[in-house]
């Protein structure tokens, strides 16, 4: 961790305060300012930079606005406020009783019913950011490490490792094998982790993955459960888009491995998840902690008090999610909206010779652009990205800036934006690959 | 099974304490003035009550606030997907305003230097990781609201080194006792990163004097260190002296653009004020740019509700609103202080002279067996199980001086407070009568409180933090 001494004031900061290792200052947050800078807009910025490197779901919002048009009084407290004064004092770390239930239900939901949660091992937090964050701080103490298979998330080096202290040291997974998550590979991450002399303390895993956009199948999840159990470590599930797998039969969860094994070992098992994805609300901040460990449960929910969900959320929330035919047609409905949008993009790569990362879930595709790079190195990729933010104007992640141990990839989102935008971007993708067709076939 | 980590298995979240003790009890036998009038009434609760009409009425007038519509437009969409860590720019605006109409507009603050957070619990946490980290401390006078030990130490493992303030000055900070922490801070090896007061103070209700406040600064400059100002009772100072906010202290000694400027910080809440700590909404406030960058990315942790937000910077924003607020909620507290305080008196009882806040620093050193914590205790335990009274031991506070007790007064109707007022007279006139019964119920609880003791200390409970402020 860089200590960077800027002027006075500064050394009486903390280490952590002026550490680097927030990670906002990658390569990858340049693309976000290009797109600040000249955002596509369908009717006033048409040569603009698209947006493809945000995860949002906005392809389901009519659901929620019908909801909202038809049930006044779940956002108003109803005429004269009855409840209102109850809701504005409720800052109990336990979570409203009822939205808990609500939340338990919708998790059971979109597991068709294959895995049953309590309400009472729930714990809220204000998003999923702030779950991980407080899962590690729980299960790790600063100085161990975490074993996170690659690619991830590049949130994970901030949440998982700034305030906390903790490390982590990658399970390398490679397109060999469709990146999936190997027993040598396991073994590998946790021997090069005692080489560095850190004490591994947990797995996580995100399922489905980001930013693979695909279900880890069952016999990976026990063999990781088996691996966990052996070195007597936690393994942490962070299903935040289980509810954006495109068929309800593909996803499993970690809580269907447990049940199958009638619970054994899961007391190391904890499951983060949160609304931001699969109901497209990351500024209403709810995410949740789902724990089959007493200890655990009791040090998040305190632990919590620092990240509470807004109790006026809670009770929208709550009235939402226990609207039980409003649930199941929305989680039906975006799936199958993800599904054809998720058909779209793969068959307008495929047009343009492009091959993608066979995906099931998720709000993006993994796509293979290694082909076309002049060195099959990160510069390489570094500048195949930086062409294609700035010709072809399309701001997609590199897959570096997931940890990706193979140069060429890139996690592209297709459901932040219309379809109308998705057809304009494969259209300048298609353009671009005629191209380069042409140049090559120049030289 | 795997080890947790030591935060899991240490103590510093706090909630052994007997602040948290005391609100199992309640739990256990909540007063309700109809389905359980002989239950205990919950005094240990710094919410305020007095003002739901006022913002109940608001939002009748104002339904738009929570439709998600913005001038009939629906904004539905713009809200769930916002999660931008720099906060709804007409909120902050809002919140900027409010803090600066609250200081009589002496001082304005700048948006660009607030940062929000889900409540103060959480903006004095993300400021500590900020300031300070293992092997380092913070000192803060006594007594202190009891959840500082778990918001500022717990995750940061930074330490607190107590400022010691007594009743022969009514608490004020002195030059001596700041030196004097300083010194005890140097002794533990441990590196002094700053100073936290709360202005107005909890628990004792008073507004810092002017003096005091110069104190601190002169203090933080020459040790080069931080100032941290938890005002997020501001907007509960109902009588004379005004308050005066540390910025105004900097502005009027001309200390802008100085040193010092950019290592005094200011921590803000909707909690108290307005009575929604359900929201979770706070903010920090500094002049060093490099704290702002960390605590806005720090923030991701626990971002205000877009909803919330919103819903507030419609309320913040009505001007002709928030004077009457202001105005009315003064009013209000000024009445409730004062039936409390001459309910006490009545009973015999006299607390430090207060201008703010949502309870009183009462004194109850006289009735007392012995001028020991454990007398304190006894004191506190005989409230809670038979006055059925539940308030906060100064112990709890980390007050050197047993005897002083933090009761509320505005989380409950007035009727409320009155029943609480005549049992507190019966139990005094029970004790001056009855000495010798006294003595021998004493003699007594002794022999039982080492088994009481002992069962808390191992029985798992249900915890529950509500507001613990």
């Amino acid at each position: 961790m860089a200590i960077e001494i800027e002027k006075p004031s500064s050394v009486r900061l903390s280490k952590v305060a002026i550490s680097k290792t927030h990670g906002e200052d990658s390569p990858y947050f340049a693309g976000w300012k290009a797109y600040d800078e000249n955002p596509y807009d369908e009717i006033h910025n048409q040569s603009g930079v698209i947006q493809m490197g945000l995860a949002e779901n906005q392809v389901s919002f009519d659901l929620l606005e019908k909801y909202l048009e038809e049930h006044h009084e779940v956002s108003s407290w109803g005429k004269g406020a009855p409840g209102f004064r109850e809701n504005a004092l409720f800052q109990d770390y336990h979570g409203l009783k009822s939205f808990r239930q609500a939340m338990a239900n919708f998790m059971e939901q979109i597991r068709g019913g294959k895995a049953k949660f309590d309400p009472d091992r729930i714990v809220l937090t204000a998003g999923a950011t702030a779950a991980n964050e407080l899962l590690t701080f729980i299960l790790a103490d600063p100085g161990d490490a975490l074993l996170v298979p690659t690619p991830y998330y590049p949130g994970f080096d901030r949440d998982l490792r700034w305030r906390t202290g903790v490390k982590i040291v990658p399970i390398h997974c490679n397109s060999s094998n469709n990146f999936q998550i190997t027993p040598e590979a396991l073994e590998a991450a946790y021997q090069s982790a005692e080489s560095m002399d850190l004490k591994v303390r947990g797995i996580l895993i995100t399922n489905p993955s980001n930013p693979l956009g695909s279900t880890i199948q069952s016999s990976v999840l026990n063999d990781i459960l088996d691996f966990a159990v052996h070195k007597n470590i936690h393994l942490v599930s962070d299903e935040i888009y289980s509810g954006s797998t495109f068929s309800p039969s593909e996803f499993v969860s970690i809580a269907e491995i447990l049940r199958n094994r009638n619970y054994k070992d899961a007391e190391r098992v904890h499951i983060v998840y949160s609304l931001s994805k699969d109901l497209g609300l990351p500024g209403f901040r709810v995410g949740t902690i789902y724990s089959y460990n007493d200890d655990v449960v009791t040090t998040a929910r305190r632990m919590s008090s620092f990240t509470l969900i807004s109790s006026q959320t809670q009770h929208l929330l709550a009235c939402m999610l226990s609207n039980h035919e409003f649930t199941q047609n929305y989680i039906k409905t975006n799936r199958e909206r993800l599904n054809k949008r998720y058909d779209m993009i793969i068959q307008g790569l495929k047009k343009a010779g492009i091959e993608c990362l066979k995906g099931n879930a998720g709000l993006f595709c993994w796509m293979n652009l290694s082909p076309l790079l002049n060195e099959p190195t990160r510069q390489g990729e570094l500048e195949l990205w930086n062409i294609i933010l700035n010709q072809v104007k399309l701001n997609i992640s590199p897959g570096s800036s997931c940890h990706c141990s193979e140069p060429g990839w890139f996690r592209v989102c297709f459901a932040n934006m219309s379809e109308q935008t998705l057809r304009v971007a494969l259209q300048r993708i298609h353009k671009f690959m005629e191209q380069r067709k042409v140049c090559s076939v120049n030289q | 099974m795997g080890l947790l980590s030591r935060k899991v298995t240490c103590n510093s979240h706090g909630q052994d304490s007997s602040y948290f003790l005391g609100w199992q009890e309640y739990e256990k036998n909540p007063y309700d003035e109809v389905k359980n009038p002989k239950g205990i009434i919950q005094m240990g609760l710094a919410e305020n009550q007095l003002c739901f009409d006022l913002l109940e009425s608001w939002l009748a007038k104002n339904p738009d606030a929570v439709s998600f519509k913005r001038e009939e437009q629906s904004i539905f969409k713009e809200l769930a997907l916002f999660q931008d860590y720099h906060g709804l720019p007409a909120f902050k605006k809002a919140l900027v305003d409010f803090m600066a109409e609250i200081r009589g507009n002496k001082v304005s603050f700048d948006t660009d230097h607030l940062v929000l957070t889900a409540g103060a619990t959480s903006a004095n946490e993300t400021l500590m990781f900020c300031l300070a980290e293992k092997g380092d401390a913070i000192l803060l006078p006594t007594p202190y609201y009891p959840g500082f030990d778990r918001d500022l130490k717990w995750r940061t493992g930074a330490a607190i080194v107590p400022i010691q303030c007594s009743s022969s000055n009514g608490f004020q900070i002195t030059e001596s006792a700041l030196e004097a922490a300083y010194q005890e801070a140097q002794r533990k090896n441990l590196r002094v990163k700053g100073v936290l007061v709360t202005n107005p103070s909890n628990p004792l209700g008073t507004t810092m004097s002017r003096n005091e406040l110069d104190l601190l600064v002169n203090f933080v400059t020459d040790k080069e260190i931080h100032l941290i100002s938890d005002e997020i009772y501001s907007g509960t100072v109902f009588s004379s002296p005004a308050f005066v906010s540390i910025m105004e202290v900097l502005k009027d000694r001309k200390l802008e653009n100085t040193q010092v400027w950019e290592r005094v910080h200011v921590v803000y809440s909707l909690s108290k004020d307005l009575g929604l700590p359900g929201f979770r909404v706070g903010a920090i406030y500094s002049n060093d740019p490099i704290v702002v960058a960390a605590a806005t990315k720090m923030s991701s942790f626990g971002l205000v509700s877009s909803q919330t937000q919103y819903l507030l910077s419609a309320m913040l924003s009505d001007k002709k609103f928030t004077k009457e607020y202001i105005s009315k909620n003064h009013k209000r507290l000024q009445k409730r202080q004062n039936k409390l305080v001459s309910g006490l008196e009545k009973a015999g009882i006299s607390c430090l002279e207060s201008n703010a806040g949502l309870f009183c620093w009462v004194d109850m050193r006289h009735l007392l067996s012995s001028n020991t914590f454990e007398a304190e205790m006894e004191l506190w335990k005989r409230i809670v199980y038979d006055v059925k009274l539940n308030i906060s031991p100064g112990s709890s506070c980390h007050c050197t001086e047993p005897g002083w007790f933090r009761v509320c007064f505005a989380n409950m109707s007035e009727d409320t407070l009155k029943l609480a007022m005549q049992r507190l007279k019966s139990f005094v006139s029970s004790i001056t009568i009855d000495n010798q019964t006294h003595q021998d119920l004493k003699n007594m609880r002794k022999k039982n409180r080492t088994k009481w003791v002992f069962r808390l200390s191992f029985q798992s409970f249900h915890d529950r933090e509500q507001g613990e402020r």
